[in-house]
């Protein structure tokens, strides 16, 4: 199946819903499991003519599958540079396939919960995403997909040290679980490091980003499991599922403390914010993020009305730089950028506006 | 903002929570590739965090000659010495994992705390690490033999490729019937 980029810029993808379990708080789950073909060497040791058998094989094998078969396939070394990077800002391929050389790909299905990256630093990633809290979703869809494609395609596999891959870090069962937070109110207290500290001792790996990519994210941070070996794969998942929900309370009870505390310096900070994005003729990336942020915990706290949090979702990413080209239809240099950004906020959000007030 | 390693404008924004105190960086799309790549703790620690620990594991065990000679040490398979794999970060083939397993081993006990997986296995193709290699082997041989232009080795070799897969795949199915 073919795919039309131009067709996916106009579409939500599955982590911008704002659906799912504690969606005000997590944005995404996702969760990767790093694969290789056994007959091939690793990336770094391929040939060119090696990684084109390595596509095809996988390709070809895919397509037997009946339960994969409305996936669509992209050579992403035949993309565009912008095309590449839309990807990358949906979250469907990483910034290692985006700047990698070669024959690679790409499978997506439909609604984007499920990628699957050839040629990446292993021969296949699997990926799936799910909007919100649903770590054991993403579980049960990733390694039913597993299942489906080692029928066809025969692994590297080591009795003792499990799944082999390109990086020691990986090891095992080559998986990493991820949840994507938005913690605005415990980077307002002060209190993230000390959350992030006690995570860290237990093997969890932090990263506080206020970029993925070129992109500036504000207050999003994003947890996984450091170890791959020596646990089932159950075991990792539920290590990053149960810590989780002790974070979301931390950060409730920081948004009732503001509340609580000073809700009037809290609403203006919002509503400036608010405010800014509604007028602003030309606008940063990073000021755009900062700013969505701010926004984000206002929907949440009920003290801005006319937006969701899908808006929201949407808004971080079509503002991304590769979104907007394709948006506009055309390369913008980084001024271009800024006003064509501030251009689609300010619609954006006094349609919104409009249809809040039409429903009144 | 400029990033500050060199004069580009800083799009990346990295805290870092390792410390202490946590710490922002600021770096442009470039340099914090780099960054990114030696940070360890990020959940896909890169080159120089393996490096690192690699380094730190071998200064324990061994002198700079047997260091020297270590480096120069190479899989038969796929030709990567254990030099490039300390510099890259990056295996060359599943090989390695057996023609590295000592210098490999307490590297992994250092990252994973274990050395023996307790996950998923696959069910239905099994293959030993033996004929893997040997597969991996084979194919490198035949690209050889294409790009000297010998193509009646290459496709004796093609041959033999063929019959050890299909020897393979004809012995599951006996053993599934
Ligand atoms: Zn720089
Ligand atoms: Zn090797």
């Amino acid at each position: 199946m073919n795919v039309d980029l131009n067709e996916l810029t106009g579409r939500a993808g599955e982590w911008m819903k704002g659906a799912g379990p504690q969606s005000d708080i997590v944005i995404s789950s996702r969760i990767r499991l790093a694969r290789n073909i056994a007959e091939f060497p690793f990336i770094r040791r391929c040939t060119t003519p090696d990684r084109a058998a390595i596509d095809k094989a996988v390709r070809d094998r895919l397509a037997e599958v009946p339960q994969l078969t409305d996936l669509a396939y992209m050579r992403v070394d035949e993309l565009s540079d912008v095309d590449r990077h839309f990807l990358a800002e949906r979250q469907l391929i990483s910034r290692e396939l985006v700047e990698a050389e070669g024959a690679r790909s790409v499978a997506i299905d439909p609604n984007e919960r499920l990628s699957l990256m050839i040629n990446e630093e292993d021969h296949l990633r699997i990926q799936v995403m799910k909007s919100g809290f649903d770590l054991v979703a993403a579980w049960e869809q990733i390694n039913e997909v597993d299942d489906l494609l080692e029928s066809k395609l025969t692994y590297a596999f080591h009795d003792k040290l499990g799944y082999l891959t390109a990086c020691p870090t990986n090891v095992g069962t080559g998986m990493r679980v991820s949840v994507m937070l938005h913690l605005p109110a415990l980077v307002i207290t002060q209190q993230i490091e000390k959350v992030f500290r006690s995570l860290q001792k237990i093997n969890l790996a932090v990263r506080g980003l206020y970029g993925e990519g070129s992109q500036a994210m504000g207050d999003f941070y994003q947890i996984s499991n450091q170890i791959t070996l020596g646990r089932s794969e159950i075991e990792l998942r539920d290590q990053v599922h149960d810590v989780v929900p002790m974070i979301i309370d931390y950060e409730r009870r920081a948004r009732d403390f503001l509340l609580k505390q000073n809700q009037q310096d809290l609403h203006d900070k919002i509503s400036r914010a608010y405010g800014i994005l509604r007028t602003a003729q030309t606008i940063s990336s990073e000021e755009t993020m900062h700013l969505l942020s701010s926004v984000r915990m206002g929907v949440n706290l009920g003290l801005i009305d006319d937006l969701l949090i899908a808006d929201i979702n949407k808004l971080f990413v079509d503002t991304q730089p590769a979104h907007l080209q394709k948006l506009r239809g055309g390369p913008l240099d980084t001024a271009g950028r800024n006003s064509e950004r501030a251009l689609y906020l300010r619609r954006y959000l006094s349609q919104k506006e409009k249809d809040g007030a039409d429903q009144n | 903002m400029k990033c500050q390693q060199c004069e580009k404008p800083a799009t990346f924004h990295i805290t870092e929570l390792t410390g202490e105190q946590p710490q922002e960086i600021h770096l442009c799309e470039g340099c914090a590739q780099k960054y990114l790549m030696q940070t360890p703790g990020t959940g896909m620690p890169g080159k120089a965090s393996l490096a690192g620990m690699l380094a730190q594991q071998l200064k324990v065990a061994d002198t700079a000659k047997e260091l020297e000679k270590l480096d120069e040490k190479c899989c038969p398979i796929c030709g990567i010495s254990f030099y490039e794999f300390r510099n890259q970060g990056r295996l060359g083939c599943p090989h390695d994992y057996v023609f590295f397993a000592s210098e490999l081993e307490p590297l992994i006990v250092n990252i994973h705390g274990d050395l023996l997986h307790k996950g998923k296995h696959p069910l239905t193709h099994k293959r030993s690490t033996e004929s893997q290699t040997k597969l991996i082997q084979l194919r490198r041989e035949m690209n050889e033999a294409i790009r000297l232009e010998q193509y009646e080795r290459a496709s004796e070799l093609r041959d033999t490729i063929r019959n050890l897969e299909e020897g393979e795949e004809q012995a599951e199915d006996d053993h599934s019937v």
